[in-house]
């Protein structure tokens, strides 16, 4: 029998409010086992684990049962304060009557009932704890970067700078990601790419640091410290150790119908093409679907004029596999499809584009060449209209429910940037809020209304009908509290923002949790911003949420940190919880093979001893702990219950459940 | 076919391919054949007999026999070779022990329908390929074949051997059937009705265990109901919950490897139609992953205990139909 001491906190008011304290420790001190009871208002508190440790030395106590918050918090705390009082970690069981009880609750006396059950379902699992002792296992020193956008690039330069080698996965041709399609940043105005490129070039040259170019990751096993990634280089038809990057292939070949994404589509490029002038690494690469001699036999242009013997139409998509210690998401974003968004004729007229468009058409090497122009006539616009939250902030299904964040910011820099460069043109913004909080945002967004003269209209746009070369757009004044009716020249779109659509799947892959909207969910939303709840996966930049460039870097830097500070460590420590198979019961099945996402079961024949002094071979599972992770997916899977999880044992589970419904 | 099977078990041990032959005896009654293991030419000659009434599966007292030394010969019909293969999918038997004969077969009689059609006190039964010359105590009567088989052959899924060493009669073709009719009816009824339905099969149950102990899946080491440790060794049913919740879980634990034999429906004394609660399982597992069939073949993986990217997540599901 143990002897189990009962600790409820009152976490000040947090539970003591609407739990009972003094009511629970009394009702559980009658529990089987329990031989003592208390309450305290604090019991993470020094004073709080010194009673703990105090009353496991006074009263012999085999198991403590801690009435607390959630065990996400403080277990760790009081698993501590008792190994130092001499009982194992694992002898100790936490109720959480704080975020599964008293924050839940508003009637004290429905809480209480709830934190004495809870209690006595912590009693009745301690009953049947065993000490357990954890083991350790390696750390691969290597990281690896999935998405190399500045957030990407960032957290690998950082990473290499501590010394540890760094893979980028990147899925385009080059790296440098959406910011690479950016004419000039807020609310510095200055070039995106002149800040950019340095920093490409930087991850290029740095030693610990290689860069998987038009690859992706394909499949990921393992667990923190030691994942085995198993990466795809999707084939480019180009050798990349002979290309050069001369560009000659890009200005030869005879396929010029190719939309260019890299301007999304304003203008064409050829089917092999280098994204842009300063892509790293400078390698062109063959475009599939466009290919003549890929698609048809018939063509090789760009064999023929290579000089270095780069292509190599046979290239196939290669596989390989690598180790690594951590892994860093930083998949990144893109604007939403507006195909739901008919009223604002985005589908209808050429001249309606998104804001991500509209820096292609401002920036020196885009469609234009620098110059703003109407895409459908290439006239120059006099009369511009900005609608900003196209998709964020829509309570109906078109759209996404939060803010895209960055949109304020980028929409004042256009208005300012035309206004600046073309004085000629009106500038209109229509606004449901203007949003600032930034260091020099909302200076910026002043400058916008009061130096340049933009209009800024608090209303939404409700139509834009293109008639007679003119886009006609209505809308609402709120504060003038009248309709309007401009003839523009353009309207620009801010499209609200999503997770890149590679991000779902890869998560699935990572067994990271997402948020209904796709961004990657974070350990602890204030407490740990930059780490997945799956042990070893980090998270860099807009994959976790919408963000500007600053906050991107500082989230990336900071990821890159929490990194560093896990590969330094030569051995993690492994949970002991680990499965465990009964092999006498074991039916030699397969399922727990099968399901175990680490490959941590093999099977073993094995000698039993049979009826009659006879002996038997058996077939029966074998758990590498070192290697198992605890999931529990086994215990489950294994038809005959043979399978269990040490410190969560199916006993142990139905003795908690029994302890609720009894 | 009858006298080609016995010959087989005769020959088979004759020429000492095999030590032992796993057939079907005579038990209590004629039309209450048994399976039983056969170890010399004169217990074959004397008590071997395949008929009509040779519905039990025999693939489960292959994780026994494959392993008690030499090599055992055993005859397995279509459904039968499905609960093998799914048993070495398994590792349950042990393959190079075991001699495997397919017959073809035209489907199983059931003796209830016979009764049912007003044959009381059966004594014989001689079968033709339509029709059935069925001798009580009172008469003689005939009968259509067709309308005596087993519910299971009714709407048989396959006519296939999946796995043999040899074959006696033709080997046939999976069919399409309408075996998912009455779960399809059960799924429409409202959950008031369906709980009746329930209520009114379940509540017969006497927890015999005959069905968990002819189930080729339901065959662990050791069945939890039979272990000390589990707290629920030989317990039966103490109330309606526990009465209605040991088949569901039965159901589950063998939901993705249950090939559908019907094993469970014809052993039960009490006549529940307990094929049901595996169909809808498997029917399920069809709507929500893809076609699946257990024991089909040794490849595909059994989705619940394989992980996909299409794999459904609960929303989908419940997008699918699912609940």
């Amino acid at each position: 029998m143990q002897r189990i001491g009962v600790f409820v906190c009152w976490c000040g008011s947090n539970i003591a409010a609407t739990v009972d304290v003094e009511k629970v420790s009394q009702v559980l001190a009658q529990e089987p086992g329990v031989v003592f009871s208390t309450n305290y208002q604090y019991m993470c508190s020094q004073a709080g684990q010194e009673m703990i440790q105090q009353s496991i030395k006074e009263y012999g106590l085999t198991g403590v049962v801690v009435c607390s918050c959630s065990p996400r918090m403080h277990e760790t705390t009081f698993r501590k304060t008792c190994e130092k009082a001499g009982i194992n970690p694992h002898m100790v069981e936490i109720a959480n009557i704080r975020e599964q009880c008293s924050w839940i609750h508003k009637d004290k006396e429905v809480g209480t009932e709830k934190a004495i059950i809870l209690g006595r379902a912590a009693i009745a699992k301690v009953h049947l704890n065993t000490p357990l002792t954890a083991g350790t296992s390696p750390v691969v020193k290597r990281a690896l970067v999935i998405g190399g956008g500045i957030a990407g690039i960032q957290t690998a330069l950082d990473i290499a700078d501590a010394g540890f080698e760094v893979d980028i996965v990147e899925k385009q041709p080059t790296i440098g990601g959406k910011m690479t399609q950016i004419d000039k940043t807020f609310p510095t105005l200055d070039c995106a790419a002149c800040i950019l490129t340095p920093k490409m070039v930087d991850a290029a040259q740095n030693e610990k640091i290689h860069i998987y170019s038009y690859s992706e990751v394909e499949s990921v096993k393992g667990f923190v410290g030691n994942f085995n990634v198993t990466i795809k280089k999707k084939a480019r038809y180009v050798d990349e150790v002979k290309c050069t990057g001369c560009g000659l292939c890009t200005e030869k070949c005879p396929q010029k119908k190719v939309p260019n994404l890299f301007n999304l589509g304003l203008d064409n490029r050829r089917a092999i093409y280098i994204p842009f002038a300063q892509a790293v690494p400078k390698v062109a690469t063959i475009d599939a679907d466009y290919c003549t001699m890929l698609k048809s036999g018939k063509c090789g242009v760009c064999s023929k004029v290579c000089t270095a013997g780069a292509i190599n139409y046979q290239q196939k998509d290669e596989f390989f596999e690598q180790q690594y210690g951590a892994i860093v998401v930083a998949t990144g974003f893109n604007p939403i499809k507006l195909d739901k968004y008919d009223e604002f004729a985005y589908s209808q007229s050429p001249d309606v584009v998104t804001s991500l468009e509209f820096e292609r058409l401002m920036n020196a090497a885009g469609p234009t060449g620098g110059t703003l122009l109407r895409p459908s006539d290439g006239e120059h616009p006099h009369t511009i209209v900005f609608v900003q939250c196209v998709g964020s902030r829509c309570d109906d299904e078109k759209g996404k429910p939060y803010c895209s964040k960055i949109c304020c910011m980028y929409t004042a820099k256009h208005a300012m940037l035309c206004r600046e460069k073309y004085p000629d043109t009106d500038v209109y913004v229509f606004y449901i809020d203007v949003r600032t909080p930034g260091k020099n945002f909302d200076e910026f967004y002043r400058r916008a209304v009061e130096e340049y003269g933009v209009h800024y209209i608090k209303g939404m746009v409700g139509k834009v009908v293109p008639q007679d070369g003119k886009l006609k757009v209505q809308a609402s004044d709120l504060l003038g509290n009248r309709q309007l009716h401009i003839d523009a020249d353009m309207v620009v779109l801010a499209a609200a923002i999503e997770p890149d659509e590679t991000a779902r799947p890869l998560a699935t892959k990572l067994t990271a949790s997402m948020d209904t909207n796709d961004f990657f969910t974070e350990a602890h939303p204030k407490l740990r911003p930059v780490e997945s709840p799956t042990a070893g996966i980090f998270l860099s930049g807009a994959c976790q949420g919408p963000k500007d460039i600053p906050e991107t870097v500082a989230q990336a830097s900071a990821a890159a940190a929490k990194v560093i500070g896990l590969l330094c460590k030569d051995n993690l420590t492994c949970n002991p919880c680990t499965a465990e198979p009964n092999e006498l019961m074991c039916n030699g099945c397969s399922s727990c093979e099968k399901v175990c996402p680490y490959g941590a079961i093999t099977y073993v024949d094995k000698e039993f001893r049979g009826p009659n002094r006879t002996t038997l071979i058996r077939r029966v599972a074998q758990v590498n702990p070192a290697v198992c992770q605890g999931c529990g997916a086994c215990t489950v899977a294994c038809p005959s219950g043979a399978m269990d999880l040490k410190g969560f044992s199916n006993q142990q589970i139905m003795a908690e459940v029994d302890a609720i419904c009894r | 076919m009858q006298k080609r099977i016995k010959e087989k078990a005769l020959e088979l041990l004759n020429t000492g391919v095999v030590d032992r032959v796993l057939g079907w005896k005579i038990g209590e009654f004629f039309y209450d054949l048994t399976p039983a293991v056969f170890e010399t030419a004169e217990e074959v000659e004397e008590n071997f007999v395949y008929s009509g009434f040779s519905g039990a599966n025999l693939s489960k007292y292959l994780i026994a026999q494959s392993r008690a030394g030499g090599k055992v010969a055993v005859f397995l019909k279509p459904c039968d070779s499905y609960s093998f293969q799914q048993l070495l999918k398994e590792h349950r038997i042990l393959r190079e022990n075991v001699y495997v004969v397919g017959i073809s077969c035209d489907g199983m009689l059931d003796i209830e329908k016979i009764r049912a059609a007003g044959c009381d006190g059966v004594i014989a039964v001689k079968e033709n390929v339509d029709s059935l010359e069925v001798e009580t105590l009172y008469d003689k009567k005939t009968l259509n074949r067709n309308d005596c088989l087993l519910e299971r052959c009714l709407v048989c899924k396959s006519k296939k051997v999946v796995v043999f060493d040899e074959m006696i009669g033709e080997n046939g073709e999976e069919q399409e059937t309408a075996r998912f009719e009455m779960v399809a009816k059960l799924e429409a009824m409202s959950p008031e009705d369906r709980f009746e339905f329930w209520r009114g099969e379940l509540s017969r149950c006497i927890r015999c265990n005959a069905c968990r102990n002819v189930c080729p899946a339901c065959s662990c080491e050791k069945c939890v109901f039979d272990n000390d440790k589990s707290g629920l060794r030989n317990k039966a049913a103490a109330d309606d919950f526990e009465e209605n919740l040991f088949h569901l879980i039965r159901a589950f634990h063998v939901a993705g490897r249950c090939t559908d034999c019907g094993e469970c429906s014809r052993v039960c004394p009490q006549n529940i139609p307990l094929h049901l609660l595996n169909r809808k399982y498997i029917k399920d597992i069809n709507e929500l992953y893809g076609e699946y069939q257990a024991g089909a073949d040794m490849e595909t993986k059994s989705p619940l205990t394989n992980f996909t990217f299409e794999d459904c997540e609960p929303s989908i599901i419940h997008e699918r139909g699912g609940v």
